[in-house]
């Protein structure tokens, strides 16, 4: 089986564990071989969270600079700075909305150029999808949905082995029950808004 | 029922590597457990935690990782499997005990799991702890994988009571921290209950004891050879060679991937060794003679690759044999599946061109984003104080291991020297004997009972001179919010326990001055620790306000969140002294996000125009 590699990036709090192991999860029920790795010792000090996830029959959790199939980014400016991790041949998902760091408030650097960080996706990679997954997320009753929204994005490209009814049966396993429909609409909602773009 | 309770052999399920591991000592019939937490290994132990409240499991969290490692070394010399818990800088604390513990050996299985950081994701080390077998004289074991991880403990708990010695398990955080589909084993269920027949002339480490127990250890070992020779754990993929390969842990998925994608499986044999310490020493010289040249795979020291080229050495081989060197793996941080492929590649000369990564030197600098203390962390206000207290003094301001070491970082800036948990307060003693300057130090309330008490004896004993500051929020917050002696567990609902005050210790103790201040006070604050600093000899304050994330836990009511309002004339001060992460600029303006203000008030003291007010109303979440 082909192995497929995704990187996930987002800053602490924003949900990527949770959309990691949903993917996890989604890829256990479609009985394909999954391994993951995370680092998040300072997570809920908001700092940047990454994981990496390897589908297929590959025995490494980890995923060197240039080998993601796809990168999964939750906040713009973390997307970029994970353009390490990409080739041309990767596919690009980013959220659009801004959590600009700390260090930009005390002046001690710049939040990149929306549009820029757009046209530079684009030209170094094969695809970007970007979508305002706060927007989406609001739209689905919770903005703390924009992981879900984004999941949506991501399984709409058909680029991992898994299916939707995997993912969606997964969020029901992995998410509080009262919580599930909000995150199940903002799956839709993200699925859709990537067929437009 | 915890997860990891299920009873269901067979069930496949989705589990972090520390879960594994808690969950392969839950299916070798563990019974006592305990650990001091730290990063990566936290999550173990936070399960045996939760595990304990509903099954036979003993668990602690011990004041540090050398009592965690006597309390189970008692318990598994009184027959009751036991393991104990900690990262890699938590075993050189154990260390005293883990030395002699050696000589003694255990009745039942005692596994000791030592978490250990390549590239120090969260740690301020990355020693590689395989040196502490070696040194110990014990044995090592070290899985690749977290489904391999959860076998590995049941294999662990009975190679420690074949031998009678406790056995090292060695893990990277890239086990800890990494998922992986799991197929459940049976549960056995755990013996509570041993006992201790006394047998003093074996157990009491006097000189004439110990000189026949050192002879015991060398003959364990012997034996511990011989079961490594013949291990599942230690096996060769690959047949004829004539390229070797030798790999340890994740360096071994990284190889095993490597040699599928160089597509070079017809010409190598991986030894893969997971029963490391002792090394193999037939199976290494069987597995030479098979080659031409050998490379080792191993993150950190030159463990193997020393002890290969020492075992080729007493067979006679000269076959190259190369691992750490310049223009192939480093001692340096971790390694990547790329990094392995490449470096196997080039040295057995294989043609192999890699993905060419995107160009990055067009990408505009992004501003960093380190971790930040959380916005309402009292960590943030007693800094501030204590920055304001000494204005116009030199200091120097040694710290502690724990969420306020972030107090580093600018514009906080009050650390200025770490070396180990309870460092601060010993180097404080040095700091104030050599220099002419004030010195005040900083000290976590758990790291405080792991190894603050001590250097504070020393200090009153010694009459030295300086100010240390106990930051007690009331939890073990860096690591998870785990408990420690000072908290108060009834409100984590947990009945049966006592608990310790830190006023009380520090009074005992013998300190003159000592000052007890709410760091949100400001004012009151202030004046307080200008009269500690002014004092002459040891004083101590200590800054007493709830960890806001674990307030959140408990659910208690915080504050109401905060706003600038038009009376703002951007002087900063907010910002520029404090850097709450609350704040953000918006149109030139300081602004306070709602969701992420907890209504601490720091910022509306110190603001000059006493612009920043609470919201009347809930707001509603963005």
């Amino acid at each position: 089986m082909n192995v497929t590699r995704l990187i996930i990036v987002a800053v602490g709090g924003q949900g990527n564990l949770l959309a990691s192991r949903v993917l996890g999860e989604a890829a256990l029920l479609a009985d394909i071989p999954v391994r993951m790795s995370e680092i998040h010792g300072m997570a809920q000090r908001g700092g940047v969270v990454e994981s990496a996830i390897v589908f297929g029959n590959a025995m490494s959790t980890i995923i060197s600079d240039g080998e993601a199939d796809i990168l999964l980014g939750l906040e713009p400016s973390e997307t970029l700075r994970a353009m390490n991790k990409c080739n041309p041949d990767t596919v690009v998902i980013t959220n659009l909305s801004p959590l600009p760091p700390f260090t930009v408030a005390i002046g001690k650097g710049q939040y990149p150029d929306l549009e820029l960080v757009k046209s530079i996706i684009r030209r170094k990679t094969k695809k970007l999808i970007a979508i305002d997954a706060v927007e989406l997320a609001k739209e689905a009753g919770n903005v703390l949905a924009v992981n879900m929204v984004l999941l949506g994005a991501l399984i709409q490209t058909g680029i991992l082995p898994v299916t939707i009814d995997n993912v969606k049966e997964a969020i029901k396993t992995r998410i509080k029950a009262t919580l599930v429909d909000i995150n199940l609409k903002a799956f839709d909602l993200g699925f859709q808004s990537a067929q437009r773009d | 029922m915890h997860k990891l309770l299920t009873q269901e052999p067979g069930k496949k399920l989705l589990l972090l590597g520390n879960e594994a591991i808690a969950r392969g000592a839950i299916e070798a019939g563990v019974a006592l457990a305990t650990t001091y937490p730290g990063t990566p290994s936290s999550e173990i132990s936070a399960n045996f935690f939760n595990i304990a409240q509903q099954s036979p499991l003993y668990f602690e969290y011990s004041i540090n990782e050398k009592v965690a490692l006597e309390v189970a070394a008692a318990a598994a010399n009184a027959c009751v499997r036991s393991m104990c818990v900690m990262k890699h800088v938590g075993l050189n604390v154990a260390a005293d005990a883990l030395m002699t513990l050696a000589y003694v050996g255990v009745k039942a299985g005692l596994v000791i799991l030592t978490a250990d950081d390549p590239f120090m994701f969260s740690s301020q080390n990355e020693q590689d702890n395989r040196y502490y077998a070696k040194l110990s004289g014990l044995p090592m074991l070290e899985p690749s994988s977290v489904a391999e991880a959860k076998e590995m403990v049941g294999y662990a708990f009975e190679l420690s009571e074949k031998l009678a010695e406790p056995v090292l398990f060695r893990t990277t955080t890239r086990i800890n921290h990494s998922n992986e589909i799991v197929t459940l084993g049976n549960i056995i269920a755990p013996v509570t209950k041993g006992d201790f027949p006394k047998d003093p002339f074996n157990y009491v480490t006097v000189p004439a004891v110990s000189r026949n127990l050192h002879k015991k250890l060398l003959k364990n070992m012997a034996a511990a050879g011989e079961i490594a020779e013949s291990s599942p754990y230690n096996f060769i993929e690959g047949n004829s060679g004539p390229w070797g390969i030798v790999a340890n842990g994740v360096s071994y998925n990284y190889a095993h991937d490597a040699v599928k994608d160089l597509n070079i499986a017809d010409r190598v044999a991986l030894l893969r060794i997971g029963f490391s310490h002792p090394m193999p020493s037939r199976l290494i010289t069987e597995f030479l003679k098979g080659c031409e040249k050998v490379l080792v795979i191993e993150e950190g020291e030159p463990y193997m690759e020393e002890n290969i080229k020492a075992i080729a050495q007493e067979s006679g081989l000269t076959i190259p044999i190369k691992g750490k060197s310049e223009d192939l793996f480093s001692r340096l941080f971790e390694f990547d599946p790329g990094m392995v492929r490449k470096n196997i590649a080039r040295y057995f000369d294989i043609s192999y061109s890699s993905v060419t990564p995107v160009d990055l030197t067009d990408i505009p600098d992004i501003a960093q984003r380190p971790p930040n203390l959380c916005a309402g962390c009292s960590h943030r206000a007693t800094y501030y104080v204590v920055k304001k207290a000494a204005e116009g003094k030199a200091t120097i301001y040694p710290t502690d291991i724990g969420c306020y070491t972030l107090g580093l970082l600018p514009p906080l800036s009050m650390a200025d020297f770490l070396i180990c948990m309870g460092s601060s307060v010993g180097t404080s003693c040095g700091f104030s004997k050599t220099t002419d300057k004030k010195v005040i130090s900083f000290i976590g309330d758990s790291t405080f009972f792991h190894s603050g008490i001590p250097p504070l004896i020393n200090a009153v004993f010694n009459n030295h001179n300086f100010t240390l500051v106990i930051l007690d929020n009331g939890t073990t917050a860096m690591t998870g919010h785990q408990p420690n002696p000072g908290v108060d567990m009834d409100q984590l609902k947990c009945s049966g326990y006592g608990r310790v005050s830190i006023e009380g210790i520090v009074r005992a103790i013998g300190v003159s001055h000592l000052e007890i201040i709410r760091p949100f006070r400001i004012k009151k604050s202030i004046e307080a620790v200008r009269k500690a600093i002014d004092f002459e000899g040891v004083s101590v304050i200590i800054a007493q306000e709830i960890c806001p994330l674990y307030a959140k836990g408990l659910k208690k009511a915080m504050g109401k969140p905060f706003y600038v309002s038009d009376k703002c004339k951007n002087h900063r001060d907010c910002i520029n002294e404090l850097a709450c992460p609350a704040f953000f600029i918006e149109n030139e303006k300081v602004k306070i996000d709602p969701d992420t203000c907890v209504g601490c008030t720091l910022c509306a003291q110190i603001c000059p125009e006493h612009a920043i007010v609470p919201f009347k109303e809930k707001v509603n979440i963005r």
